[in-house]
């Protein structure tokens, strides 16, 4: 056990409980909160859990937090039953007993109490606390919760440990209510481990298979908004104002462009939206938005009145659930639908698969960008997206040649025949072995007619797709025509886009 | 994206998954993972007891979706209700397996605290959690980073009395972790939790 269970909350308990009892005895001034500074001292200052849930409020809607859940009905009921096991009538007689009891019975209103207190002080505490002396009874029961938290003037605190040996309600409450600051605690929430959801979601399966399931060809960009949603979560007002800069090649050239977390997210969100429209459901920028991604975010961004704020995360994932549940239920078919995205168009497969792939490298720019680790996605996934890579490259390379970027190919190639072929082998989880066609996307890339390999792990070749390295500056192990290792090299940086 | 109300959300989420909708479950862990793996981590202190009480409370979900009766409460207290259940659960499994080995006088007891403490901690996460945002942010500005009540007042763009009257109700809501837990501590040595027992 850690500190909040064992060493702090068992000592603070323990603490609590000598000093209950010298309250029933006789009430008298409690000794100044000790947890404040000594925590301080102790405990490294990560946000408590409180600041670890912030972001889930706007999805936890806040009429269940604010409204029954918490002033009196739902968490009061839902975790009262919580504690109930069997037999919880037949409990160990313990030292607290009567303690716990009598504040049981004094509990029973919070939310009340604290209102009384607020309407009866309204307006009487612009005195600063420097007329602590002569505060009156309400305002000095709405210190309380100050007094223990140890946030008020000197002058408030005194006043307030005076009428404590005085006012013997006051004095119950304020332990009560001390005794609840050794309730919270400063332990950052452990991430969670992505793979844990990939094996409590296929636990789940295996106890009952899913009527209607995600079809695998999904389950990449599953996986990946999922994480991209985990590291989101705990983000602070810091790390949403982090500068986030994206890297991608255009020609030979790499760009870069500084934006900000939410202007990530709503990018995710603007093509995806090609996606969307594509199975028919509502594009996010409208029916006549521009097809091509960069011209998406684009309008995206300048569409957005205001620069985008954190609340753009929730729009991001409704509709990639929305895409997810759709096609679960759309059937076979719809794995083969057209999405175009202006100058090409990708099977809807491929095409969440790409969009697994952008919103990993994207992650990956935020995760830097505030300095958290970030995992490459599990090899099954990896493997597939470095397979779309492979099955794009004869046509990177064309389109490079079409652009004078590439020498021309060495045969004039009737489609199907074999052609000459890049054997590229990636190492490393999600690796493999594939044949990239030289000469043309319509040539069947034969083993045959290899006249180079190039050898890379799998994320460093990721990084080189995703134009975070250049052709140039990647570790490659190369054997073979020059010529074409480069061109394919460049090729693969030239899939990146913004 | 139209937001939905919790209890339709609730009802919606419990009516996908009883139609066997392997997205909805997707989406079930998206919202609660976290929830059930923080409260299971506070009981028992071990990531891994913490995976597998994760593992089985959404299986145990996706299996009986029925067994969530909306009339009772929220979807989010009934899943801590069924995490805390079996996370409880196991630390008795354990902590009597070790008093079976070891079999000295009067760790029955010992054992009983751990539970009981553990059973408030989480408990009170879990209300820190389900807490209103602005009690949340008031208590956040006093215990982490210190600001005095005045100060914390302008951060939050709010009077110093309604400052005060934050941190007194944040408080008060968490005291509640304490008298909750002793009228409900189940004796040692007791069976599975009582969600599991409904199970059909």
């Amino acid at each position: 056990m850690t500190g909040p269970l064992d060493g702090g909350r068992g000592g603070g308990g323990g603490h609590g409980d000598d000093a209950r009892d010298e309250a029933r005895g006789e009430p008298r001034i409690p000794a100044p909160r000790a947890a404040g500074d000594d925590l301080t001292l102790s405990v490294p200052p990560f946000p408590l859990v409180l600041g670890a849930y912030e972001d889930e409020e706007p999805e936890e809607e806040p009429d269940e937090a604010a409204g029954g859940d918490v002033a009196g009905g739902d968490a009061m009921d839902g975790t009262a039953a919580l504690c109930l096991g069997p037999g919880a009538g037949d409990r160990p007689a313990d030292m607290t007993h009567n303690a716990d009891d009598a504040d049981a019975a004094r509990t029973a209103d919070p939310a009340d109490t604290a209102d009384t207190a607020h309407h009866t002080t309204g307006g009487t505490d612009t005195t600063g606390g420097t007329e602590a002396a002569g505060l009156s009874h309400s305002v000095l029961k709405s210190l309380l919760g100050a007094w223990a938290l140890a946030v008020c003037s000197a002058e408030e605190t005194a006043a307030v440990e005076v009428h404590l040996g005085e006012c013997a309600a006051c004095a119950d409450e304020a332990l009560r209510l001390r005794d609840a600051v050794g309730l919270l605690h400063m332990e950052r929430d452990l991430d969670l481990d992505p793979l844990l959801r990939f094996r409590v979601l296929e636990n789940c399966l295996g106890r009952r298979p899913a009527r209607i399931p995600v079809p695998a060809w999904a389950a990449p960009y599953d996986a990946e908004t999922a994480r991209l949603d985990a590291l989101l979560r705990d983000f602070g007002d810091s790390e949403w104002d982090a500068e986030v800069r994206l890297r991608w090649f255009e020609g030979d050239r790499q760009m870069t462009r500084s934006t900000s977390v939410a202007q990530v997210l709503g990018h995710l969100m603007a093509v995806d939206g090609l996606v969307a429209g594509a199975l028919g459901l509502g594009d996010p920028l409208g029916t006549t938005a521009p097809p091509s991604p960069e011209e998406r975010t684009e309008q995206f961004w300048k569409s957005a009145k205001q620069p985008l704020a954190p609340a753009v995360r929730q729009p991001w994932r409704g509709q990639s659930h929305t895409l997810i549940r759709t096609v679960s239920f759309a059937g076979r078919g719809v794995s083969e639908l057209s999405v175009s995205y202006g100058d090409f168009s990708l099977a809807l497969k491929d095409s969440l698969l790409d969009r697994a792939f952008e919103c990993w490298i994207h992650a990956g720019d935020i995760a830097d960008a505030v300095d958290y680790p970030y995992e490459p996605p599990s090899g099954v996934h990896l493997n597939l997206m470095i397979d779309l890579a492979a099955r794009l490259l004869p046509h990177a390379l064309a389109a490079r040649r079409r652009a004078g970027l590439a020498s021309p190919p060495h045969y004039l190639m009737t489609p199907g025949a074999p052609g000459r072929s890049l054997h590229l082998e990636i190492e490393g989880a999600g690796g493999g072995s594939w044949h990239i066609a030289l000469d043309s996307p319509a040539a069947n890339a034969s083993a045959d007619h290899a006249v180079a390999q190039v050898a890379l792990e799998a994320a460093e070749f990721c990084r080189l797709a995703a134009g975070h390295i250049s052709p140039e500056e990647a570790a490659a192990g190369q054997d073979g025509d020059r010529e074409a290792i480069r061109e394919v090299l460049f090729a693969t940086a030239s899939l990146s886009r913004l | 994206m139209a937001k939905d109300t919790p209890p339709r959300w609730d009802r919606r989420m419990q009516q996908r998954l009883a139609r066997g909708e392997a997205a909805a479950l997707g989406e079930l862990y998206d919202r609660f993972a976290s929830l059930v793996h923080m409260l299971a981590h506070r009981v028992l202190d071990d990531d891994e007891a913490a995976d597998q009480v994760t593992r089985e409370v959404f299986g145990y979900i996706w299996e009986n979706p029925d067994a969530y009766d909306p009339k009772q409460g929220s979807m989010r207290s009934w899943v801590a209700k069924l995490t805390n259940g079996q996370a409880v659960h196991r630390l008795r499994q354990s902590g009597t397996a070790a008093l079976t080995g070891g079999g000295g006088e009067g760790t029955a007891e010992e054992l009983e605290q751990k539970v009981r403490r553990a059973t408030v901690a989480a408990r009170a996460d879990y209300i820190v959690t389900s807490m209103p945002k602005p009690l949340r942010a008031a208590l956040e500005l006093a215990y982490r980073q210190r600001t005095d009540y005045r100060h914390a007042a302008r951060l939050l763009g709010v009077t110093e009395d309604e400052a005060r009257r934050r941190l007194r109700l944040g408080l008060q809501l968490l005291s509640t972790a304490h008298t909750r837990t002793l009228d409900g501590t189940p004796p040692p040595g007791h069976g599975p939790a009582p969600g599991y027992g409904r199970s059909r």
